[in-house]
C-alpha cells in the first residue's frame, strides 16, 4: 500500500524525531541530549550575561502590577477591612475566594513533585522544578489573604499556639485552625522540598559560573554538593520520604481548607462530597496554570525539546481526569440538593442557579465544564499549544467563578429572607487580587533568572546514556580498550 | 591548628558511568573499600558497587513523625483540657477527634523537616570545603558530565604508585592525586 504524506506532522512515527516510533508516543525529551548539553542549556539561562530584554519588560510590568498589593495593603491597614466589599451576610468575599483559589493552584505543584514521583512517571521531571516554585509562590499570595482578613493583621501570630498575655490558646475544634496547622506545613514542606531539590542544581551552577559573586552566591546555596553517592544515595531516600510525606499532605490540605466550608451547617457547604471535590478541583486549576507559565516560558527560552508536547498532552489528560471529577462534585451538588428532601437546600440550589447571581454559576459550568471537557477528550486539540493555553486560562477563570459561587450564592441568600443581603467587591478587593497576580508573576520571574528552572540532574538521569548493565559495562571497557 | 599535608587520594576520571562503574567494582573486589564516586545525578550501580544502598535516614524520619504526633496531641490536650479550658456549649474538653487534624499536620511536618535535615546531617552538609574540590578536574566535570571515582588514602590497601597504576587499567581519562 502506497504511504501517502500525513496531513498532521506529528501523527507519522518514521520521520518526526519527536515520536518514538516503538511506541508511537511523544519523545519526553528531544533526542540528541548528553550530559554536557543539559548542563547548558538549563546552567546558561541563569548564568548568562546577556538576559533577555523581554524579561526585564516582564519584569517591570508584573512588579509594577505588584505594586498594587503595597497600596492596597496599606490602605487596608490604615482603614481596616471595612474598605472590602465583605459585610453580613457576605461575610466572606473575595478574601476567601482567593485564599481558596491560590491555595487551589499550587497543589499541582506539589502533586507533579510528589505523586508523579511516587508513581515514577518520568516526564514529570521537567516541569517538577517550576511547578514546585509556583506552588510556594501560590501559597505566599494565598497566605496573604487570611493574615490581612482577621482585620489586624500585625496581630496575626495570636493563630499560632505561642503563649500570650491573655494566656489564652487557639480554638483547636476550629476547621479555621486546622487550616492554621495545614497551611503552614504546606509552606513549609513545601520550601524545603523545593530547597533540597535545588541542591545538587545550585552545585553546578557553583562550578559553571564565571562571576565571583555568581560562585559565591551558588557555592552557598549548594551546601558543599560534590555529589559523592555516599551523599546521593541518602539524598535519593530523603526525596522520596519527602514525596511520601508531601501526598497526603496536599491531599489533606485542600481537605482541610473543604472542612472551613463542610463544618458550617449552612446550605452549599454541608456536603460530604467537598474534600475529594475540592482536592479534585485544586489540581484541575493547578495544572491549568502549569500549562498557563509552561507554555510561555518554553517558548521564551526555547525549551521545547525539554518540555515537549508529550507533556503538554499528559498534562491535559491530568486535566481532564481531574475535571471530570469536578464536574461530578457539581452533579452530586445538585442531586444531593434535591435527594435530602431539605428546603433550604432546595432554595440553595435554585438560587445558585437562577438567582440574581445565577450568571456566576452558568460562567463556571461554561468555564469549568463545558468548554474545557468538551474539547480535551481530542488529541489533536491537546497538543494545539495555542489551544491548551487559551483553555488553561480558562480553566483558571472557571475554578475562581467555583470558589465565587460556593462561597457567595452559599451566603448571601441563607435561612431568613429577612436577612438576606448581596455581595459587591470594591475596588480595594479588585486590586488586591489583581496585585497579587502580578506578585506571583514577579517571583516566578525572578525564580526563573536566577534558580535552575529545570532539573538538571533529574533530567540526566532520564538520558539513554544512562543505562547501566554488565553487558554494556564490559563494551564500554572493550570499545575504549 | 596546624596545616595538614599529604594526599588525600586518587581521583580517576571516566566519561561514561559504565566505566566508573566498572573500575569501582573492581577496587572493590581489589579490596578497597575507603572509596568513593562523584557523579553528576545518582548512579544506583555505583552504590550497588559501593554497598552504601542503606541509610539512617528513614529511621530519623519515622522518628521525626512520632514527635510531631506526639507534641501536637500532648499540646493540643494541655492547652485545651488542662492550661486554659473553655467549656463551649457544654462539649467535652478532650475532644479527641477534632485533635486529630493538627497531630496528622504536625506528624507531616516533622517528619518533613527530619528527612530534609537528617539527610543534611549524615551527609555532612553544609561542607563548603572538601579535598576533592583541590583536584584540578573535579569542579568543571563532577557536577556536569562526568563520573570519578576516588581511592581515599587512608586505606589499608592504598599505595601511591600500585593504585595509579590499578587505576590506569581501567583506561581512566585522567588520574590525579587529590591534596588534603
Amino acid at each position: 500500500m502506497a504511504t501517502k504524506p500525513l496531513a498532521h506532522p506529528y501523527r507519522h512515527p518514521v520521520n518526526d524525531p519527536m515520536i518514538d516510533p516503538r511506541t508511537g508516543e511523544f519523545a519526553v525529551i528531544a533526542p540528541g541530549h548528553n550530559y554536557t548539553s543539559v548542563t547548558q542549556k538549563i546552567a546558561n539561562i541563569v548564568l548568562t550575561s546577556h538576559t533577555p530584554l523581554g524579561w526585564f519588560f516582564g519584569l517591570i510590568a508584573a512588579g509594577g502590577v505588584a505594586s498594587l498589593v503595597v497600596i492596597a495593603v496599606t490602605w487596608l491597614v490604615l482603614r481596616g477591612v471595612g474598605i472590602w466589599g465583605v459585610t453580613i451576610p457576605g461575610a466572606w468575599g473575595f478574601a476567601i475566594i482567593n485564599f481558596v483559589w491560590w491555595i487551589g493552584i499550587g497543589h499541582a505543584g506539589t502533586l507533579i513533585s510528589a505523586i508523579l514521583l511516587l508513581f515514577k512517571q518520568g516526564w514529570r521531571n521537567s516541569i517538577n522544578r517550576f511547578a514546585e516554585a509556583m506552588t510556594i509562590f501560590a501559597v505566599v499570595c494565598a497566605g496573604m489573604y487570611p493574615v490581612l482578613h482577621i482585620g489586624r493583621p500585625w496581630l496575626g501570630y495570636w493563630l499560632l499556639p505561642l503563649p500570650n498575655t491573655m494566656n489564652i490558646w487557639p480554638q483547636f475544634r476550629s476547621p479555621l485552625c486546622w487550616d492554621v496547622f495545614a497551611v503552614s506545613t504546606y509552606a513549609t514542606i513545601s520550601v524545603v522540598f523545593w530547597y533540597i531539590g535545588m541542591v545538587p542544581d545550585f552545585g553546578t551552577l557553583r562550578d559553571k559560573a564565571s562571576l565571583p559573586f555568581a560562585k559565591w552566591f551558588y557555592g552557598l546555596l549548594s551546601l558543599g554538593w560534590r555529589g559523592s553517592t555516599r551523599h546521593w544515595m541518602r539524598y535519593e531516600t530523603a526525596s522520596l520520604l519527602l514525596a511520601g510525606l508531601s501526598t497526603p499532605l496536599v491531599l489533606s490540605v485542600h481537605t482541610v481548607i473543604s472542612f472551613d466550608f463542610a463544618v458550617a451547617a449552612l446550605p452549599g457547604w454541608h456536603t460530604t462530597v467537598f474534600p475529594p471535590y475540592f482536592v479534585a478541583g485544586a489540581i484541575y486549576s493547578g495544572f491549568a496554570m502549569v500549562l498557563t507559565l509552561a507554555i510561555p516560558i518554553r517558548k521564551f527560552y526555547h525549551m521545547e525539546d525539554l518540555v515537549t508536547l508529550r507533556h503538554l498532552d499528559n498534562m491535559a489528560k491530568v486535566m481532564l481526569g481531574t475535571g471530570l471529577i469536578v464536574a461530578y462534585g457539581y452533579g452530586l451538588e445538585v442531586f444531593m440538593a434535591w435527594y435530602s428532601a431539605s428546603h433550604w437546600e432546595w432554595f440553595m440550589m435554585w438560587n445558585r442557579m437562577f438567582g440574581p447571581m445565577g450568571w456566576g454559576y452558568w460562567l463556571l459550568i461554561l468555564f469549568n465544564i463545558a468548554l474545557p471537557l468538551g474539547t480535551l477528550w481530542w488529541r489533536k486539540l491537546r497538543i494545539q499549544v495555542w489551544y491548551l493555553f487559551t483553555i488553561s486560562i480558562v480553566i483558571n477563570i472557571g475554578m475562581w467563578f467555583e470558589r465565587f459561587v460556593i462561597v457567595v450564592t452559599s451566603l448571601y441568600r441563607d435561612f431568613l429572607p429577612s436577612s438576606w443581603g448581596t455581595y459587591r467587591a470594591t475596588k480595594w478587593d479588585y486590586m488586591l487580587y489583581i496585585g497579587t497576580m502580578g506578585l506571583f508573576t514577579t517571583l516566578f520571574l525572578l525564580f526563573v533568572r536566577f534558580a535552575p528552572m529545570i532539573p538538571m540532574s533529574e533530567i540526566k538521569m532520564m538520558l539513554p546514556q544512562t543505562k547501566i548493565d554488565e553487558v554494556s559495562a564490559e563494551d564500554t571497557v572493550n570499545e575504549v580498550a | 591548628m596546624p596545616v595538614e599535608e599529604g594526599i588525600y587520594g586518587l581521583l580517576a576520571e571516566f566519561n561514561t558511568p559504565q566505566a566508573m562503574v566498572h573500575a569501582t567494582e573492581k577496587a572493590r573486589d581489589a579490596g578497597f573499600r575507603r572509596m568513593e564516586c562523584y557523579t553528576p545525578y545518582p548512579v544506583e550501580e555505583a552504590a550497588t558497587a559501593l554497598d552504601v544502598h542503606r541509610n539512617r535516614v528513614p529511621l530519623l524520619t519515622l522518628l521525626g513523625g512520632i514527635m510531631g504526633l506526639t507534641t501536637a496531641s500532648l499540646m493540643q490536650v494541655w492547652m485545651s483540657q488542662i492550661s486554659y479550658n473553655v467549656n463551649i456549649a457544654g462539649r467535652p474538653l478532650f475532644s479527641w477527634p477534632a485533635f486529630i487534624i493538627p497531630a496528622y499536620e504536625w506528624t507531616i511536618l516533622f517528619a518533613g523537616l527530619s528527612a530534609a535535615f537528617s539527610m543534611l546531617a549524615l551527609n555532612g552538609l553544609p561542607q563548603p570545603y572538601h579535598p576533592v574540590f583541590n583536584a584540578p578536574n573535579f569542579r568543571s566535570g563532577a557536577t556536569d558530565d562526568k563520573f570519578f571515582l576516588c581511592l581515599e588514602a587512608i586505606d589499608p590497601r592504598f599505595e601511591l604508585e600500585d593504585t595509579r597504576l590499578f587505576l590506569e587499567q581501567f583506561h581512566a581519562v585522567s588520574v590525579v592525586e587529590v591534596d588534603l
